[in-house]
């Protein structure tokens, strides 16, 4: 292995750093209409007459399209995946009788220019009758669907031992009531999609800056009433995603369905504007907990009864909130828990997976637990956590948790998490830490430290598949059904195939995100790329290399055992001067074959399945400063500790890490969708949804801890995700350490300066 | 809109050296002057509310956002884009070349109007702090690399400019 661990830099950059670039809205095909969306303006409405006179006649416009006009698309998006507790309802690409959140898409205007487009929407005349909207998590709230009582989507209770005999049985029982706001991934590219039908092949094409091509080529061949082959999806190059671009939105259907319509490409952009009222948000609960523990600190029962708003569709099931309850013990031991949640609907934008999904609560609660154990115990923070951490030699570690995905329980298959809490203390110089902390605080000045640990579930299946390719000219070639949207993967795939074929990783061109690639692929999400995606890679790299020495000896007349690999090529060992290459051992493989005993091609396709998911592990250490006037938090220091297996790309992780680190910022301190008691959106533009910038995010100290996961072949662990988990705990703690025992407790995120001026404790009288 | 409002204009434009000229109507934005007509779609449009930052160009060397600027404001102006950066051999300018040896890029998509901000920023700033850039960078949102491989990216190029000045 050469490659696998490098700091090897991006192959992806020269192109991105000077503009060169691909993204979908850079895509403009001849003869290409442009598309807009007229989107709901109430939370809930009836829709009695869309009139489109006037908007059909404006200069420029070629087609208006609303629900009656959709056929056989006109009808509900698949969900995914089932739930037997799931009372599951999706949307169509437009919106039929009634609207249920503002941004619901009602029409799409489509004409030659994107400014015809705009105009002409503004000449829609729709008919809508307003109607009492449910705009909370309470019971009696108007209902989201007619037939569904309480709005219930779904009701889950998942549980390991007997929690009410352990809390019956605990010295000491304690309760913490918690809530979480709403956010959203916000890539800074939209979402956005170019389609073009040929109707002389029978052929859509559709560029779609999305996650998951393969899912959208299935639902648009669902809709649309076509073959799986008929249907291209290509994501290009991707600007961001996070979650916003996991699910099949409507759109991803509506826009191929107007240009086969049509017979002519069209292109949709979302503008941010809509960005924040129709991509998918998360992490709204609102939490009950209830802990028993002993005078030592220890974790003896938990119980958590949480409500969840999925807003007012559920595209993807009940995967956030069972996300949220199946991680809810994270890295600690806990004989008794029961998580209970129900999820209910609003006419709120729907919620799927964020970065972290559903995770970051979990982090909340049991993080929140443990500071509250060790303020009541008065055994420090850092030391109540090693205290309940499960430990090294206890690997695997049954959680006795159902997972997510009732495929069997949350086990934790590797790591050192005392370990890695102990090296992030290390770094940050913890004790130093808490008493400088201790002694500004004796000063009149709020300056506190947090600390907080996690696992990460990762590198979830079903599947993933790779196909690697020498070409005739010697081109190596590796697609990939991952998608990729700032991970790197083009470079990291490319140095696990290079290891595998025994070239350099410029020898070999990813490519992610193409349904014309490879025919299944499953996307990426639930920090699985690099995971699922790399092992399929080493799978059918290892296949072709041995699939060239098998060639190799055949073309040489030698013994496989003699060939002696220098990059793309082999020589004879007992005859150096004889050699072969890649390209003209892939030119053999494309004549006969049958007397070598291979099949044709020097290729292979192959999947990797993993049997389970695999837990990533960390720590973090904050050390922040409030300021009692304006109530801003200042993150002075932070600190990573983090084992994600074995590492492919040290620097990608590192990024991956940081920018994590600063989504949870965002998170914690800055993002939030608020909603008015009408559904509409108060913080529906940048100006007033906060973004976190340079001078909000710290400069990060990371150390790695490798401990290589056992359940796949390279030992890998997932990364995307895992910094953002504990960034709202680590800062809860640090702030409310900030605070003083004369400040408030922390229990709601984000902490924003006007929730955060309430806790402020009393001003120092001098 | 009516006809006569809709006029179009006549502009002339330097774009990275090169002078150009196109016909565009009075509201068309700069950004999709660029991008439309011309081609460059280096420039990239992440809000179209000049929060982000990420269409910033150099409109007669000031850092600008395009989102914000109408094609007919730009008529006989100098813009410089992303895609004038690097040498005309393709050779990276330095600043990307310490984007890539820093990872201080990921999807990419805000990388062009963060380079013309710090390009324009350390064309001034010859010695600055990590505050000061961070400061600079405080208009440009990013949301993948949480910023600090593109502060680090910064200062060396800063660091090797004033290196660069002092051995010659």
């Amino acid at each position: 292995m050469k490659f696998v661990g490098d700091r090897h830099l991006r192959k992806e950059d020269p192109r991105l750093l000077t503009g060169r670039g691909r993204y979908v809205a850079d895509i403009a095909r001849p003869g290409m209409l442009h598309a807009v969306l007229l989107r709901s303006p109430h939370a809930h409405a009836r829709i009695h007459r869309v009139d489109a006179t006037r908007a059909r006649a404006h200069p420029g416009v070629v087609d208006v399209v609303t629900f009656a006009d959709l056929g056989g698309a006109g009808r509900p998006l698949p969900i995914v995946p089932p739930h037997p507790s799931l009372r599951g309802r999706n949307f169509a690409p437009l919106a039929g009788d009634r609207a249920r959140y503002v941004g619901e898409p009602v029409a799409a205007v489509v004409a030659e220019s994107r400014y015809a487009a705009e105009d002409a929407r503004e000449l829609l005349r729709v008919e809508y009758e307003p109607v009492p909207s449910a705009q909370t998590l309470a019971r009696g709230a108007p209902a989201v669907h007619d037939d569904i009582a309480d709005n219930l989507a779904g009701r889950v209770v998942l549980a390991c031992g007997d929690v009410d005999a352990a809390l019956r049985a605990a010295p000491r029982v304690a309760t913490l009531h918690l809530r979480v706001g709403r956010g959203g991934g916000q890539p800074m590219e939209t979402r956005g999609l170019v389609a073009e039908w040929d109707p002389a092949l029978g052929q859509l094409t559709v560029w779609a800056s999305s996650q998951v091509p393969h899912q959208i080529r299935q639902f648009v061949a669902e809709l649309l009433d076509l073959a799986p082959h008929q249907i291209r999806v290509i994501a290009p190059d991707v600007g961001g995603a996070f979650g916003a671009k996991l699910i099949v939105y409507p759109e991803d259907v509506l826009i191929p369905f107007l240009a086969r319509r049509l017979a002519r490409p069209v292109r949709w952009i979302e503008d941010r504007l809509e960005h924040m009222v129709a991509a998918t948000q998360e992490r709204e609960q609102e939490h009950e907990v209830t802990v028993g523990f002993d005078d030592a600190g220890r974790l003896l029962a938990l119980r958590d009864r949480f409500l969840h708003d999925t807003g007012a569709y559920t595209p993807r099931g009940l995967v956030v909130p069972l996300l949220t309850a199946s991680m809810l013990t994270g890295p600690y031991r806990i004989a008794a828990v029961e998580a209970s949640v129900e999820s209910r609907y609003t006419h709120r934008v729907p919620v799927t997976p964020y970065r972290g999904a559903g995770q970051p609560q979990a982090v909340f609660v049991i993080e929140r637990v443990l500071d509250l154990v060790a303020r009541e115990t008065g055994i420090d923070r850092a030391r109540v956590r090693l205290a309940n951490l499960v430990r090294a030699e206890e690997m695997p570690w049954d959680t006795g948790m159902p997972n997510y995905r009732g495929s069997g329980h949350v086990v934790l298959d590797s790591g050192d998490l005392p370990s890695v809490l102990r090296r992030a203390l290390d770094r940050a110089g913890y004790d130093a830490l808490v008493a400088e902390a201790g002694a500004a605080r004796a000063q009149g000045r709020l300056r506190g430290v947090g600390v907080a640990c996690y696992v990460e579930l990762t590198g979830v299946g079903p599947f993933e598949s790779a196909r690697v390719r020498v070409d005739a000219a010697g081109r190596i070639t590796a697609w990939s059904g991952v998608t990729t949207q700032g991970q790197s993967l083009e470079t990291t795939l490319a140095q696990v195939a290079a290891d595998e074929l025994g070239v350099t990783p410029d020898d070999v061109t990813v490519i992610a995100g193409d349904t014309g690639g490879v025919e299944h692929g499953t996307g990426s999400f639930a920090s699985r790329a690099a995971v699922v995606g790399g092992n399929a890679i080493a799978l059918a790299a290892r296949d072709v290399r041995e699939k060239a020495r098998r060639l190799a000896a055949a073309a040489l007349g030698c013994a496989e055992t003699d060939l002696e690999q220098a990059g793309a090529a082999f020589a004879d060992r007992g005859r150096p001067e004889r050699r072969v290459t890649f390209a003209e051992l892939a030119h053999l493989a494309g004549a006969a074959t049958a007397g070598l005993g291979v099949e044709p091609g020097l290729e292979s396709t192959r999947v990797f399945q993993p049997q389970d998911m695999t837990y990533a592990s960390g720590a973090h250490v904050a050390l922040v400063e409030v300021d009692p006037l304006s109530a801003r938090v200042r993150i002075l220091g932070y600190w990573i500790c983090h084992d994600s297996g074995r590492l492919i790309n040290p620097l990608v992780v590192e990024g991956q890490l940081q920018g994590a680190v600063a989504l949870g910022i965002g998170s914690a301190l800055l993002e939030e969708i608020v909603y008015d008691d009408a559904g509409q959106v108060l913080a529906g533009s940048y100006v007033d949804y906060l973004l976190p910038t340079a001078t909000d995010v710290p400069t990060m100290v990371i150390d790695h801890l490798e401990t290589p996961s056992p359940l796949n072949p390279l030992g890998l662990k997932g990364v995307g995700e895992s910094g953002t988990l504990p960034v709202c705990a680590v800062l809860a703690s640090a702030i409310e350490d900030a605070l003083g025992p004369g400040g408030g407790r922390v229990s709601r995120m984000p902490l924003g300066p006007a929730r955060l001026l309430d806790l402020l404790p009393p001003p120092v009288v001098k | 809109m009516t006809a006569p409002a809709m006029a179009s204009h006549d502009v002339a434009v330097l774009v990275n050296g090169t002078e150009r000229r196109a016909r565009v109507i009075p509201r068309m934005l700069l950004a999709d002057l660029l991008r439309e007509e011309w081609g460059l779609t280096g420039t990239h449009l992440g809000c179209e509310h000049g929060a982000c930052g990420t269409c910033t160009v150099l409109l007669d060397g000031e850092p600008t956002r395009s989102c914000l600027v109408f094609a007919v404001q730009a008529d006989g102006c100098r813009v410089d884009t992303v895609e004038g950066l690097a040498g005309n051999g393709g050779e990276l300018h330095p600043l990307q070349a310490a984007f890539r040896a820093r990872h201080a890029l990921q999807c990419g998509f805000c990388t062009p109007g963060i380079l013309m901000t710090l390009a324009a920023f350390l064309d001034r700033h010859r010695s600055p702090s990590e505050t000061e850039v961070r400061e600079a960078l405080s208009g440009n949102l990013c949301r993948c690399t949480g910023y600090q491989h593109i502060v680090q990216a910064a200062l060396d190029v800063a660091a090797a400019t004033r290196e660069g000045r002092a051995s010659t």
